[in-house]
């Protein structure tokens, strides 16, 4: 057990709990601005943590091996990695704003201040 | 080396497993929006598997297409909310 399996370890597990509690979460809650909240949130920051231990594995074995695949691996992943962190929260957000124009409205929910807030 | 292929192997089948959990609810989700969060949740997911499968079968060319599939499924989420937005309006 080096230090890197162990570093690659840990940041898996981290990427797989979080991953997991988004599609539990997208299973679980009652309506679509909770269950947008924990899809999207968990899934972002599970996948950036499985991202990373790729990243670091491509790093690691570049430095040691001097195999150029292993450093196109890691420069790929950054770029998919960058990618994925900027669409996913902007189409979260496109998707909050068609469902509440849509009126799906939360589940519990008895006032809707943004619609008062209009009519002024 | 080996080992830690294999850790990005089953950590790969492991978000295939959260994928079925998600397809779930993009099956018997009672609203549009619902389906919608479903099928984003599902492309983060597949990009992820993409880049851990890719990187555990040593193929840079699987990570090239999640980098495509990430921004074209960006897209089709834009479009299918533009277009609940505009359907909500014309009502």
């Amino acid at each position: 057990m080096t230090i890197l399996s162990i570093i690659l370890f840990l940041f898996l597990l981290i990427g797989i709990f979080f991953n997991g509690l988004g599609s539990i979460g997208l299973m679980r809650f009652p309506d679509v601005y909770t269950r947008l909240h924990a899809a999207t949130k968990c899934t972002t920051f599970g996948s950036i943590f499985t991202s990373l231990s790729v990243i670091i594995f491509g790093f690691y074995f570049w430095k040691v091996n001097g195999d150029s695949k292993f450093g196109v691996l890691a420069l790929h992943t950054i770029i998919a990695l960058v990618c994925l962190i900027i669409t996913n929260p902007t189409g979260a957000h496109a998707i909050a704003r068609a469902a509440y124009r849509s009126g799906v409205m939360p589940k519990q929910a008895v006032i809707d201040q943004l619609k008062e807030a209009k009519l002024k | 080396m080996t080992q830690l292929l294999n850790y990005f192997l089953i950590t790969g089948v492991l978000l295939t497993v959260f994928i079925l959990i998600s397809l779930f609810r993009l099956i018997s989700g009672p609203t549009v929006p619902d389906r919608v969060v479903a099928m984003d949740t599902i492309n983060t997911l597949i990009v992820a598997g993409m880049i851990l499968f890719g990187a555990a079968f040593e193929e840079v060319i699987y990570i090239d297409v999640a980098i495509v599939y990430a921004l074209l499924s960006y897209i089709a989420t834009l479009y299918i909310a533009k277009y609940l937005e505009r359907r909500a309006k014309d009502k």
